[in-house]
């Protein structure tokens, strides 16, 4: 009997969305599906506002990155007022902009790898789920759970340091910022009492990457197993190819490396990506118009910008990098829990760049903000922690918003999330009698791979019910089960 | 001038011939709230915040003068529960969305919010159908914030005497507009001047916002009224 199993909601990811696994009479898997069940509406709204006020306002689609709406926002309002891309910016402006996005890329990988991840390598996929959680961490390994909580803290205070709040600040202005970084708030991250200062910070997200290493050669087969799948992969480079997270151009290749998006400006993204919309989800799939809606499906965040850039430009991930680039002869990395490999690389860039950062005496520059001449539209993108994010204004003679577009990270992974759940689900699905707890939890381990925020919105640590509904071929349901 | 000894609260004030109670109060080191009133604008009693009692009548501190042997009650549990009822209903009355409004930190409407611990408003929300007017060449309107208190259609005036911002409509509908002509004329002080005297967001000067870091706004430190308590 054709059977539809759905998994809902799909836990420890931000926000909310469902999994829909059809089966045939014969328990193969027919067809599978990531549907996004939530509406936030944030392009309509902020319709009508001043443009000075996106920064502000759309950073509050979410909780986790808010920095990444921030920055996107006020880079698309740097063209606005005229101050240019990038390097229109005062060097202040521009190094607190990258201080504030290095803090929270710091906070927002150690979160996603520690809290929600490590409960699945630490006691595998299928642990009992009253310990494979943030709480499990913390029980059985201790040193590890003060870790998380430390480094986030410190990516945090990074952040209140240049934006002025943890969670939805207001550091960043069109053409510059509002504030510079005292001696004292330099210092205190520089020298700061152990652990919180940045040589602390440095040594554990090394140690992070060498804890992933560990795993990985103790579990190979899964680790380099579990969804692999070819894929195009995009994200901004610096114009030298150097990793930067903050800005560059953009630029995309194949699975076998081939570049197929050369390094363009990305003022003119809309000329390169094309969205696409499919009625049973209200994320949009975003793909590369010279290839088309078929094939031009591209996956961003750590394992894409790993895949597009040639070189880190810090020694400590850079080393990392050698070793991860040769584990694949050079070539594109396919392999989905190789997310993860890369995001701690990434990670300990960013505690890196930070100590840059703090060492640089521009941090603590007066000259705040430059204006130029003013223009109706602009584009930002930025690398957030979960992939590239588009952020695209145009305002009116009065200067209000007219319109606005927001292809987030996730959006970007829409397909390729998709696929990593197809492929799971033929593998641990197809003709099996029933279903176990492990079989469902493999399918949200491909998801959280991505580090999807499905909502942009706040994630709340609490119960969070899993249930399962199988449906006979007319739809009704046999049988439901919850956890 | 003759002074005038009263009492507030059962401290013993002294305050000038003419000066209103909410001026001698704060001479004397008393916090009665306000929203209409401003240093130095003719008080016009409106908002009704500054509502004290005075022999068993409730009174606008703002417009009524002391008197010798008066005695006023101010910060008694019915006048601050009536207070505080008094912000919710502006709250509700309009659309006020503090997370992304560039006045937060420096708006008074917000800072009285806090100061009486204002967690949920007992009123409904009317979610009222208001309009940004962004016609203007110096300033924003944006009515949705508007508590009309007319700080504005009192306190801005050209250098000629003529006032730039009027009411319009009526009742519930009231709300601010600025002449455009006597607007486009106006200088950045002049506009930067209309913008903090409004007590909320709803004058907005072009092209500027968030530009004090939270941390430095008028209220991230200390609450509203603490500048004046002794």
């Amino acid at each position: 009997m054709a059977r539809k199993i759905t998994i809902e909601p799909v836990t420890r990811v931000e926000g909310h969305g469902k999994v829909t696994i059809h089966l045939d009479d014969n328990n193969n898997v027919a067809q599978s599906r990531l549907h996004i069940v939530e509406f936030r509406g944030f392009e309509r709204f902020v319709q009508g506002r001043p443009y000075w006020e996106a920064p502000v306002l759309v950073q509050r689609l979410c909780g986790i990155c808010p920095v990444s709406h921030h920055l996107a926002a006020a880079k698309a309002m740097d063209v606005i007022v005229g101050a240019g891309t990038g390097d229109g910016l005062t060097p202040t402006g521009e190094k607190m902009r990258r201080l504030m996005h290095y803090g929270q890329t710091f906070q927002s990988h150690t979160l996603h790898f520690f809290h929600l991840c490590s409960p699945d390598l630490l006691f595998g996929v299928d642990a009992d789920p009253a310990i494979r959680n943030v709480i499990g961490v913390a029980l059985e390994h201790k040193d590890l759970a003060v870790q998380a909580v430390m480094m986030r803290k410190f990516g945090q205070e990074i952040i209140r340091a240049t934006a002025g709040k943890k969670i939805h600040g207001t550091g960043a202005i069109p053409g510059g910022i509002n504030k510079s970084l005292s001696d004292e708030e330099r210092d205190e991250f520089l020298k700061g009492a152990d652990p919180l200062n940045i040589d602390k910070m440095i040594s554990w997200a090394q140690a992070a990457v060498d804890l992933f290493k560990d795993f990985h050669s103790k579990n190979k087969d899964m680790i380099d197993n579990f969804a692999v799948f070819p894929s195009n992969h995009l994200s901004l480079v610096r114009k030298d190819g150097a990793l930067d997270l903050y800005h560059g151009v953009l630029r995309a290749v194949d699975s076998e490396g081939k570049k197929i998006l050369n390094d363009v400006d990305y003022q003119d993204y809309y000329n390169h990506i094309g969205e696409e919309v499919k009625n049973w989800s209200y994320m949009k799939f975003p793909y590369l118009k010279s290839i088309g809606k078929k094939d031009g499906w591209y996956t961003v965040g750590p394992l894409a910008r790993l895949n597009t850039c040639d070189f880190i430009p810090t020694p400590l991930a850079q080393k990392e990098f050698e070793q991860y680039k040769a584990y694949t002869n050079g070539k594109p990395n396919n392999m989905s829990m190789h997310m993860h490999w890369a995001r701690l690389i990434e990670n300990l860039h960013a505690a890196e760049m930070i100590k840059e950062l703090l060492n640089d005496k521009d941090i603590q520059g007066k000259n705040l903000v430059t204006k130029g001449k003013k223009v109706n539209e602009g584009v930002g993108l930025l690398e957030a922690p979960r992939g590239t994010l588009f952020h695209h204004y145009k305002i009116n003679e009065q200067d209000q918003i007219v319109m606005a577009n927001l292809i987030v990270s996730t959006t970007n992974n829409n397909e390729p999330m998709n696929r990593a759940v197809t492929h799971v689900a033929k593998s641990v699905f197809t003709g099996k009698p029933e279903i176990t707890e492990g079989m469902m939890n493999s399918v949200e381990v491909a998801i959280r791979a991505y580090d999807p925020c499905l909502s942009c919105a706040t994630h709340a640590l609490g119960e969070m019910p899993l249930e399962v509904s199988m449906f006979d071929a007319r739809g009704d349901i046999i049988d439901v089960k919850r956890k | 001038m003759s002074k005038i000894t009263f009492e507030i609260d059962g401290k013993e004030c002294t305050g000038k011939a003419g000066q209103t109670i909410v001026e001698a109060a704060r001479d004397n080191g008393i916090y009665i709230p306000v929203l209409c009133w401003y240093e130095g604008m003719k008080p016009a009693g409106i908002c009704r915040i500054c509502t004290v009692r005075v022999g068993g009548r409730f009174m606008a501190a703002c417009t009524t003068p002391v008197a010798e042997g008066m005695i006023v009650e101010n910060e008694i549990p019915e006048l601050e529960d009536m207070r505080k009822a008094i912000v919710e209903m502006l709250f509700v009355e309009g659309n006020h969305m503090c997370p992304t409004c560039e006045k937060s930190g420096n708006c008074e409407l917000q800072a009285l919010g806090y100061r009486y611990g204002l967690m949920a408003p007992r009123f409904p929300y009317l979610f009222p159908k208001r309009k940004m007017d962004a016609t203007y060449t110096k300033i924003m309107i944006d009515t949705n914030r508007c508590v009309q208190c007319r700080r504005c259609v009192r306190g801005i005036v050209t250098k000629d005497g003529k006032h730039i911002f009027s009411m319009t409509n009526r009742s519930g509908h009231s709300t601010i507009v600025a002449d455009p002509q006597l607007e486009s004329k106006m200088s950045d002080e002049l506009a930067k001047k209309a913008m903090d005297q409004c007590p909320v967001g709803a004058i907005l000067k072009k092209e500027v916002g968030f530009a004090v870091p939270i941390g430095k706004r008028k209220y991230d430190v200390t609450p509203i009224g603490s500048e004046i308590q002794k």
